[in-house]
This record gives C-alpha cells, structure tokens and sequence, in this order.
C-alpha cells in the first residue's frame, strides 16, 4: 500500500476527526478566498480610476490659454501627474454632441460658447487626488473642480480595513487549521504506536512511516482549499444579479472567467495542502522520533 | 556472519550485558538460553540496532553496527528478520497485507509482492487464509504469519524471540519444525527461549546467559 492508500485508510476511520480538520481548512481558505477576491475587485476598481483623467477643473471665460499652460506645467512640476488633457470650448461641445445624440432639443440649444474649457487631470496614485485638487482649487480662474474624491477615499479606507481584518482573520483561522491538524494527527501517531514500532523492526524506512501521515494533512489541506472554492463560486453565481448593477460602467467581469476561478481553485488547493503538510510535519517531528 | 567483542550494556546502575563475545557463522541454528532478565533479549535487540551497547563492538556481515547511522538502520533490518512471542502483527491487516508489508517496504511490485506473499503463506501452511484478519487465527497461526512476514524478504538472519512462549507445547513443535527447515535453506536463526525440551531436543549450539553474564558456549549444548 501506497502512502497516499494508508492515508486515506485513516481518514476513512475516524472520519469525525477528519470531518473536524477538513471543516476548519474549509473555514479558512473561505475566508482566505473572499479576502482574494475582495483584494483582486478593489484594486481593479482602483486602477481604473487611477487609470482615468480624475479630476476635472472648468474654467471661466477670461481665463487664457497661456494662463492653463502654466497651470498644466505646475501641476506636472509636482510630479504626481500621470497625465493631463486640455479640452476647449470646441471639443467640450463636440463631447457633448456625441453625450446627447439621440436627443436633438439639447443639441439646438448649446453652442460652444456657454460650455468652459476644462482640463483633466490623472494622478500617478489616488491618495494624491486632493492635493493635486487643493492646486485646482486656490488657482484663480478656475470655477469649478470636480473629482471622485468620496469614491476612491472610501474604497481606499474600505479596502484596507477588509485587508485588514481579513488578513487577521486568516491568519488566526490557518494558526488554528494548524494546530487541529497538528492534535489530528498526533493522535493518529499515537492510536498506531505499535504498527508504526512493527514496522521499524521490519525494516520500513522513516519515509515511509512517515508519509501517510503528511499525506492525511495534505488530503485535509487539499479537501478544505477544493470545498471553499466550490462555495465561494456558488456564492458568486447566486449573487452576480445583485452585484452586476453595482459593478456597472467598472471593468469587472461577473461571474469571473473560468481561468481566473481555475487559477483561484489552484491556488486554494495548493494553499491547503502546504498548510496541511506543514501541521503534519510538525506532528510527525514532535511525536515520531 | 556476527561477531560480539566484548559487548556491555549498561541501563544506569543495572547491567544487562556483561563483557559478551561471541560469533555465529552463516548458516548455524543457535539457542539463546537462560532466566528472565539474563540478557536474552537485549543481545537480539542489540543485533537489529533497537539499541546501542555501552561498549564493545558489534559485527554484522564484515559492518560494525553501533556505528550504523540510524537512518541505515532500516537496510540492516531488511537483512535479519525477527520474529516475537507476541507476534507483532498488524490487526487492522489482513494476513496477505501483513506479510506483504516487508515487500511493500523494499518498494517492490505489486504484482510480485502478492504473488511472492501467497507462495509463503502457502509454505507455511497459512495459504487458504490469505483474507483472514488476525484476529480469526489461532496463536500458533499467527506465529506463522509472523515468520512469514519475517522470511520473505530472504534475510541472512532471522531472530526469534521466545516464538514458542505463548502457544501450546504441539504448536510449539510444528513451528520449531518451520524453523528448522527454514535454516535447512541456509538462513542463520537465533532463538531465544527458556523452553529446555526444544533446546535438549535439538542438539543444536546453546549459548547461556546468566545476570548479563556469558555462562556457557556449547556447540551441541542441552538446556542445563
């Protein structure tokens, strides 16, 4: 019989035991799953916005071209500019031809004159947003600046608070993952104290005493990271309806492409079986010498 | 095949092994005899390197085993089967697995370790109960399983631990008898036991241990 045969043996006979191990493993990369993909959407949420011009300052009527290009060269003098456009009177109202072109009233009614020029401003990160605003603000000629400053400061503040409490919770769970596979399987070792002496004197080399019991915890880690997925990706799919209106106009993709849920499953899986073994590994260097 | 030079074997202040030599050649059947407590087996627990001696040296197949690193420990146990008066055998198991085990260890086939686990258990009388767990089989049965389990793997030497100790003074025989052809086949054994009708029986060499102590070397010796 193989290692991985005499593994599976044991599970099969105490399977409250092994029910107990697999539960908390499944506990944990639940949470470690959702912490993913709670981390993976709101940093695609926040590329995205740092990817788009983010602030947007209007201009009065008497401001003069060369005035902005001075204002463009020292917004980009502070070096947290990733990029700015300078949209006229012209291309404002030719942005809002193609905004209303299903509605011909409000077309006959604008002309260039009483839309600002405006420019828009990127910032290389978002927590410079306000600063780059507060220059806006105090410039003179500039009448209104508009920016997304709630938005990204409370995904910022809520994507880190998750991360957070997340990580902490993860960490606490895998700690306790741990310790249950380590008692696990140290009872293990003890119920099988005579096989384990038999097999010494017939001969059986350390690995092999030793590898059913790595390879339970690595059924354990593994079960655990395969069982999360299944739930957090029947989660998803109940709650796409719900959450698609909320991600519209974002670039996030529900229910996720299958690569990235295969690669997720890899992942867990992997992640469980590594915490499996490493219990183990400990049990067996603890109480098989 | 085993030399013993000047073996002693100390458990604090008590001596279990007091300045032992002696050599066995390939191919002898030698009795270990004596009390309780002599010694007996400490020397065979001394042989599989269950334990080290606290001096002296001990040679097994031109290799001095107190030097042995324990992780070769395994390969000189794969050489010298042993048998005991408990039998040792692994209840969760079937008789096949149990005796399939010394071959699964080497890492063999398992078509071969089934094939070559049924050819023993049929030599020594157990192949109709292949399927059986152990705790169907009589005691003298599962003596047999155990010196199944302790030959198929060919070791030089096998050791046998009071085999007879817990079975019936018939089932004693019949796997003296077991025994006996096994070392026809070549096979050193080294039988520990303080039952004196198998020892005057037969005419075999007796080595005799008193207190840790070598008291006789007989080469056709009787119990006394």
């Amino acid at each position: 019989m193989s290692g991985f045969t005499i593994a599976l043996r044991y599970v099969k006979r105490s399977p409250y035991q092994a029910l107990a191990a697999i539960s908390i493993m499944t506990l944990t990369f639940f949470v470690a799953g959702l912490i993913f993909l709670v981390g993976l959407t709101s940093s695609t949420i926040l590329t995205y916005f740092e990817s788009r011009p983010q602030i947007t300052a209007f201009f009065s009527d008497n401001k003069t071209t060369e005035q902005i290009a001075d204002l463009q060269n020292k917004l980009q003098s502070t070096g947290k500019v990733s990029m700015i456009k300078y949209i006229s009177k012209e291309e404002a109202l030719q942005i809002y031809k193609d905004q209303n072109a299903q509605d011909p009233i409000l077309l006959e009614m604008v002309t260039a004159d009483i839309l600002p020029a405006s420019i828009e401003v990127s910032a290389t990160d978002a927590k410079d947003l306000s600063f780059l605003a507060d220059i806006l603000d105090t410039e003179e000629g500039v009448e209104d600046v508009v920016y997304q400053k709630d938005v990204i400061d409370s995904l910022i503040s809520w994507t880190s608070a998750i991360r957070t409490i997340g990580l902490m919770l993860f960490v606490f769970l895998a700690v306790v993952s741990l310790l249950i596979i380590l008692t696990v399987t140290g009872i293990r070792i003890a119920l099988r104290k005579e096989e384990i002496e038999i097999l010494r004197l017939v001969g059986a080399s350390g690995w092999y005493i030793k590898s059913p019991f790595l390879m339970e915890g690595m059924i354990y880690g593994v079960l655990g990271g395969f069982i999360s997925w299944i739930v957090i990706y029947i989660l998803i799919l109940y709650a796409t309806p719900f959450l698609k209106p909320i991600f519209t106009g974002l670039p996030i993709t529900l229910p996720p492409p299958l690569i990235i849920m295969l690669l997720f499953l890899l992942g867990n899986s992997l992640g469980g079986g590594l915490l499996g073994v490493i219990g183990s590994f400990i049990a067996v260097k603890r109480y098989l010498k | 095949m085993l030399d013993f030079s000047s073996v002693s074997k100390k458990f604090g202040i008590s001596t279990a092994l007091d300045n032992i030599s002696f050599t066995i050649s390939s191919g002898e059947f030698v009795f270990l005899v004596g009390p309780s407590g002599a010694g007996k087996t400490t020397i065979l627990k001394l042989i599989i390197n269950d334990m080290v001696p606290t001096s002296g040296k001990i040679t097994f197949d031109g290799k001095d085993i107190t030097k042995l690193h324990s992780s070769q420990t395994p390969y000189l146990r794969r050489k010298i089967g042993m048998i005991f008066q408990d039998f040792k055998v692994l209840n969760d198991r079937t008789i096949l697995e149990n005796v399939s085990v010394a071959l699964e260890i080497l890492g063999k086939k398992k078509s071969e370790i089934i094939s070559q686990s049924l050819k023993v258990l049929k030599l020594v009388g157990l192949g109709n109960k292949a399927d059986f767990f152990p705790a169907q089989l009589s005691a003298g049965e599962l003596q047999r399983v155990a010196i199944a389990r302790a030959v198929i793997g060919n070791p030089k030497m096998l050791l046998a631990d009071e085999p007879t100790g817990n079975l019936d003074p018939k089932t004693g025989w019949d796997i003296l008898k077991l025994l006996s052809s096994i070392n026809k086949k070549g096979t050193t054994i080294i039988m520990a036991t303080h039952n004196a009708d198998i020892v005057n029986s037969m005419d075999k060499r007796v080595i005799k241990l008193s207190a840790g102590k070598m008291i006789k070397d007989v080469k056709k010796g009787k119990y006394n």
